[in-house]
């Protein structure tokens, strides 16, 4: 099973997988404002979620807009 | 139509072309839900709020989103790249934000110490300048310092956002002359980023003849946050049409308001 590091911390995944399909697999409601993912410090753009793999080895962030000031 | 929106119907804050009828931003942080941001957002009038861009938290993925809570479609979102420490990290930060919000737009923050959350000048100034060339709406978190806002203008910042007091210490206006400086040494927007303490803070900021104003903890952390942003919208037109009207000069000593010749049973 491949190997990722998710926001920080190592994960492991069943299996290669698009973006949607790793969102799916951690439970985060896709949503085209409000969400963001890299992939090694490079984001990934929307379009991309359903054909971009992640891979073992691959440091992926996940991040929200939350309040701030 | 209220007497105040006749008298500024013209008056806009204009940033990157875009008009805004209110002057006062939010800051989206330390509310008590989502719920509560969304009545103060309302109550304010403000029409920019900010947000943060931060990892979701796989352990507990939380359902609610505050997105689902402000429309983007009728409110500008503006996130902010609070929490960046160096230009690399508030870089990455804000090409996450854009494609989270689906705009171009940053309020960009490098902080250089953790106990003051004051800016670190140099390392803002270097985000900014790529930050531009890449195509954003940059509004910088800067210390209230003339001769860095005009730096700021000449790489294109769409406004400048320079403080009245550190973040959260609710201090208010600290340095009046140095934002007048700013207001006359350029021609961007000024929009006054932290300091406020209260709504009684504003007018005196906004009288100076500044564009706008951001506040957050001063509502997040009010006894009553949705009193504080009504007083808020209302003391950020005051503090306007201050301004508009033009104030008399400050003099040392008294000068009667009443007729001095004519008072009765004088000999």
């Amino acid at each position: 099973m491949p190997k990722i590091i998710l926001n920080g911390e190592e994960r492991e995944i069943p299996r290669e997988m698009t973006v949607m399909e790793l969102l799916e697999e951690i439970g985060i409601k896709f949503r085209e404002i409000g969400l963001a993912v890299a992939i090694n410090e490079e984001v990934v753009p929307k379009s991309e979620y359903t054909t971009r793999k992640v891979k073992e080895g691959d440091k992926v962030e996940v991040v929200q807009l939350v309040g701030g000031g | 139509m209220q007497d105040w929106e006749m008298l500024l119907q013209d008056d806009y804050l204009e940033v990157a072309g875009r008009k805004f009828k209110s002057r006062l931003i939010i800051g989206s942080g330390k509310f008590k839900d989502f719920q509560q941001t969304k009545e103060v957002l309302e109550a304010s009038g403000a029409e920019i709020i900010t947000v943060a861009v931060r990892r979701v938290n796989i352990t507990d993925p939380t359902k609610e989103n505050l997105l689902d809570y402000i429309d983007p479609n009728k409110y500008l979102i503006l996130p902010n790249t609070a929490g960046c420490y160096t230009a690399e990290e508030a870089i990455k930060t804000a090409m996450m934000a854009r494609e989270a919000t689906g705009i171009n737009w940053v309020k960009l923050e490098v902080i250089g110490d953790k106990k003051t959350l004051l800016p670190d000048m140099e390392e803002t100034y270097k985000a900014a300048k790529f930050l531009v060339k890449e195509g954003f709406v940059v509004l910088p978190y800067i210390f209230d310092d003339p001769v860095y806002a005009k730096k700021f203008e000449d790489i294109g910042c769409a406004a400048v956002m320079p403080l009245a007091a550190p973040i959260g210490s609710g201090l208010g206006l600290q340095n009046p002359y140095n934002l007048i400086f700013i207001k006359e040494s350029i021609s961007v927007p000024v929009i006054v980023d932290a300091g406020i303490g209260s709504a009684t803070d504003i007018p005196p900021v906004m009288e100076l003849g500044v564009d706008g104003i951001l506040t957050n903890t001063a509502l997040a952390e009010a006894k009553d946050p949705i009193k504080m942003a009504v007083a808020m919208k209302y003391a950020t037109i005051a503090g306007r049409l201050a301004y508009l009207a033009g104030r008399m000069p400050k003099r040392t000593y008294a000068v009667p308001s009443s007729p001095t010749k004519g008072v009765p049973f004088k000999s």
